[in-house]
């Protein structure tokens, strides 16, 4: 009955990993099963014939789940036993969950065995944490170890970081990862301390920098010398739960903004507060809106795209939350209306991006196209599907909005093209 | 009229030679017919030209152009072949086409562009091998797998497998052409059947089983996994299968996780207690948690001094830096490698120092991706005096040199100019000695070389005093 076992231990393990958003599988260097050397030097001979596995760019998502969710990478815990207490974790201690564990080679041949049949990208290896942050972490770095070096396999990683586990481990599980994530889990330390007692502010964001020093001290010596180890080459990624607190929108953004910056970040994650078996009563009743998390993740585009600053996002806001029923940057140019309409063959790039419907693909289309011949409405309309939202907006020679800008509601509903990538 | 004939759907070479050829007979593009034919014999039939290379060198296209061509001909618009050799006809007078892309033609051939790469995303994603029993005498795994493509990809796609799947022996079968993978070469060949690939795999009901426990039932969209797992390739993939089940028990599922409101209860934990660090006098302990002012909110910790507890000289800057902040240690970043060097110059023994700032916490404003540096205020200051009173008590220093005014500020208890305090030994608090000089921030921010050079060597004059 051994495989049935595994099945049974798949199935709690994976329905305790799926509050983690994250499941993206690019961004990392590129390398594939044909070229001589491993992804990652250490401990291993140089040409394995056994070699298994590629990254190229963008990620692949293999399949999706009805929750509209990618799946990219095989995303479990190790184990979902935990010392730990958070509140809204479905596997704080308290709760009353099935518990499983997999021993590090069961992670490894699953990986292997789901890798070679292209169901997936690679892992993203998660735990509770059990007897002590170090040992946990050790296990961790032991699958990516084992998959790296006894498998010569080069697909994806990402190993979520222990943040109280020593630097030397943070430092193997850099070595053979291409991401590492630390949640920041709440978006102000007051929550933190109430919903996760055990876990604290201070502590994680140090982690959080210690990972961009390092992060940012390979970089340095790559340009220097010539093969130098990598080092998380995919950066680091975070996740906040959003709703499960009292914190406003421009809270959670404000820290997002703190973390993009200070640890040099590549995504952070918002996960609307979900409601889970056994819930703790300390929770809100009901969800937030899943609208809620769309607004915010286009809110963080803004900020990383769009040229928009945080206290311009800030202003798109009312009471500190975004609008459910308009996009932000819709929200954001009918209180700026000043700025419009913007001459599509002349307004410089940033104002294009400001305007609601231009995508930044669509705008770099523009700013190339109009250097050889003058837009009209009718050339746009081929360029995106946005162009309809767009034209209270813009200008061209054969189209000026007028006042119908003046009569565009605040509120009006605007359906809003999915600014989401694929992983 | 002519007629091309190429060898199969996504004959690029073929389309490429005969297009060169054509090309330099100006030939018009409404005056050819492209055939794709089994038989493959007569690359030109009727009165096609020659497919030798024109004479008088050959014609240069965008390299933009070739990448386009190659999936345009991937397409399985049967226009695919003409469209491709209009937009070549096209780019001899206007060699900056591509460039437009509100162009009916440029957009039409994009969005068919777009059409193949999405496809070829999806073969990516989607195929499905299954385990089948090697040959004798091999010892590598071996794998089949059938897939139906949307456009005529298999030969663009194939070497993406081969480069992920090297240690693999696989076959990825597909209607009108296959691809075949040894160890060492790729090949491709004919089309097969479904019933040429296996029917299973033992692994697929493990895989299921991941599919249905990653899927979270509080946030059923149904519409967003159409669109991205369009319904066309769900029956070559065995998740699929679990699909309807899950959508339907969702609703119930979820219904079971929301806890009844009439026996919610109130929170029992409180946050920490600000005042906790009160008590403790004469120690850094609670520096971590300290909440005297905001700025703990933005910042990633608190950066105490360091030196050696008897050190003779303590030298005050204004507030960690960037590096500072992240590393949880004063003074390394660059400044603090200037200090360094200045020590050095002014004969100072670097053990001897204490260094530590007027303010604990980062305080900073974000421009793009960049935290800025911003001047603590007078309260915040103020509220973090308290940490350098202990740092003071706790060390006993004879000499304590202030770098910069914010530093001046907090020792002197008044807003004073650097210029008028700078350069001699005076009274400082508790008994101890106090000198005043720049930050040496300042020097590296100055713009001028000649200024830079002179400043250094003033500081390295003031630092001497403290020797």
């Amino acid at each position: 009955m051994a495989r049935l076992d595994l099945i049974d231990k798949l199935a709690v393990l994976a329905d305790a990993a799926k509050y983690d958003a994250s499941c993206a599988s690019s961004g990392t260097t590129r390398r594939h099963a044909l070229s001589g050397a491993g992804a990652k030097g250490e401990g291993r001979q140089a040409r394995m014939p056994g070699a298994l596995g590629s990254t190229e760019g963008s990620g692949i998502c293999h399949a999706y789940a009805p929750d509209g969710r990618c799946i990219s990478l095989l995303k479990i815990l190790l184990t979902n036993y935990c010392m730990f207490d958070c509140v809204y974790c479905i596997n704080r201690k308290s709760s009353n969950v099935r518990r499983a564990r997999f021993t590090p080679g069961e992670v490894v041949r699953l990986t292997l065995d789901f890798y070679k049949r292209n169901y997936i990208e690679g892992l993203f290896l998660s735990s509770g944490i059990i007897r002590s942050p170090d040992y946990t972490m050790e296990q961790i770095v032991e699958v990516a170890r084992s998959l790296r070096c006894d498998h010569d396999f080069r697909g994806y990683i990402h190993l979520k970081t222990i943040p109280e586990a020593s630097p030397d481990l943070l430092d193997r599980a850099g070595r053979y990862a291409d991401r590492l994530s630390i949640n920041i889990e709440l978006p102000s330390t007051a929550s933190l301390a109430r919903l996760a007692p055990e876990k604290d502010m201070v502590g994680i964001r140090r982690a959080m920098g210690g990972l961009r020093a390092r992060i940012d001290e390979r970089r340095g010596e790559r340009r220097s010398r010539a093969k130098p180890p990598a080092f998380a080459p995919a950066g680091q990624s975070t996740q906040m739960i959003v709703g499960a607190d009292g914190e406003p929108d421009t809270t959670i953004l404000r820290l997002s903004d703190d973390l993009y910056s200070g640890y040099r970040l590549r995504r952070v994650y918002y996960s609307a507060f979900s409601p889970i078996p056994d819930a703790d009563t300390r929770l809100p009743p009901r969800p937030p809106p899943l609208v809620r998390e769309h607004r915010l993740y286009q809110a963080d585009w803004l900020l990383r795209f769009y040229g928009f600053d945080i206290d311009e996002v800030a202003a798109a806001t009312t009471a500190g939350m975004l609008d459910l029923e308009a996009d932000p940057k819709q929200v954001w140019a009918l209180r700026h209306r000043h700025h419009f309409p913007v001459d599509l063959n002349r307004g410089p790039r940033e104002m294009l991006l400001r305007v609601p419907g231009l995508g930044v693909k669509t705008v770099d289309r523009v700013v190339r196209a109009r250097r050889w011949r003058r837009l009209r409405l009718a050339d746009l309309a081929r360029l995106t599907r946005g162009a309809q939202r767009a034209m209270p907006f813009i200008e061209t020679d054969d189209w000026h909005p007028g006042n119908a800008l003046d009569g565009l509601g605040l509120t009006r509903p605007v359906r809003q093209l999915d600014l989401f990538e694929a992983a | 009229m002519r007629s091309v004939r190429l060898a199969h759907p996504a004959d690029f070479d073929g389309w490429r030679d005969a297009a060169r050829a054509l090309d330099a007979a100006e030939v018009p593009p409404e005056e050819v017919v492209w055939r794709v034919g089994d038989e493959a014999a007569d690359l030109f039939a009727g009165e096609a030209p020659p497919g030798a290379r024109p004479q008088g060198g050959e014609r240069r296209v965008p390299r933009r152009f070739v990448e386009l061509a190659r999936l345009l001909v991937c397409h399985r618009d049967e226009e695919r072949f003409a469209r491709a050799y209009g937009l070549l006809r096209r780019l001899r007078d206007e060699p900056h086409l591509l460039a437009v892309a509100s162009d009916p033609d440029v957009a039409r051939a994009a969005q068919m562009e777009r059409e193949v790469r999405r496809a070829m995303h999806k073969m990516k994603a989607f195929v499905r091998f299954r385990q089948v029993t090697p040959m004798p005498g091999d010892e590598a795994e071996t794998f089949v797998a059938w897939f139906e493509p949307e456009h005529h990809i298999v030969d663009e796609v194939a070497p993406f497998f081969a480069r992920r799947f090297a240690s693999m022996r696989w076959s990825i079968l597909t209607p009108l052409r296959s691809a075949h993978w040894d160890g060492r070469t790729l090949s491709i060949a004919g089309g097969a059947g479904r019933d040429d690939a296996p029917a299973d795999d033992r692994l697929e009901e493990v895989w299921r089983t991941y599919f249905s426990a990653i899927f979270n039932p509080a946030r059923l969209k149904v519409r967003a996994m159409r669109s991205e797992m369009p319904r066309k390739y769900w029956h070559n993939l065995p998740e699929a299968r679990a699909i309807g089940p899950l959508i339907r028990s969702a609703s119930d599922r979820t219904q079971r996780m929301i806890p009844d409101p009439s026996t919610r209860n109130e929170p029992e934990r409180e946050p920490r207690n600000e005042e906790t660090a009160m008590e403790e006098r004469a120690s850094l302990e609670g520096l971590q948690e300290c909440r005297r002012c905001p700025l703990y909110r933005d910042a990633t910790q608190a950066v105490g001094g360091e030196g050696p507890g008897q050190a003779r000289i303590m030298m005050v800057g204004e507030q960690p830096g960037d590096q500072e902040d992240l590393a949880g240690r004063p003074f390394v970043g660059p400044a603090g490698r200037l200090l360094d060097r200045a020590l050095i110059d002014a004969g100072v023994a670097r053990e001897s120092v204490y260094v530590t700032n007027a303010v604990k916490h980062f305080k900073f404003f974000v421009r793009g991706k960049r935290r800025i540096h911003q001047k603590p205020d007078h309260s915040e200051i103020e509220q973090c005096r308290w940490w350098l009173d202990i740092e003071r008590e706790l060390i006993r220093p004879e000499l304590i040199v202030a770098l910069g005014a914010s530093a001046a500020f907090s020792l002197m208890r008044r807003t004073v100019t650097i210029k008028s305090v700078r350069g001699h030994i005076m009274d400082g608090p508790d008994g101890a000695s106090l000198l005043v000089t720049v930050h040496p921030s300042y020097l590296l921010r100055l713009p001028d070389e000649a200024a830079k050079a002179s400043e250094y060597r003033r500081f390295v004059d003031d630092l001497r005093l403290a020797a």
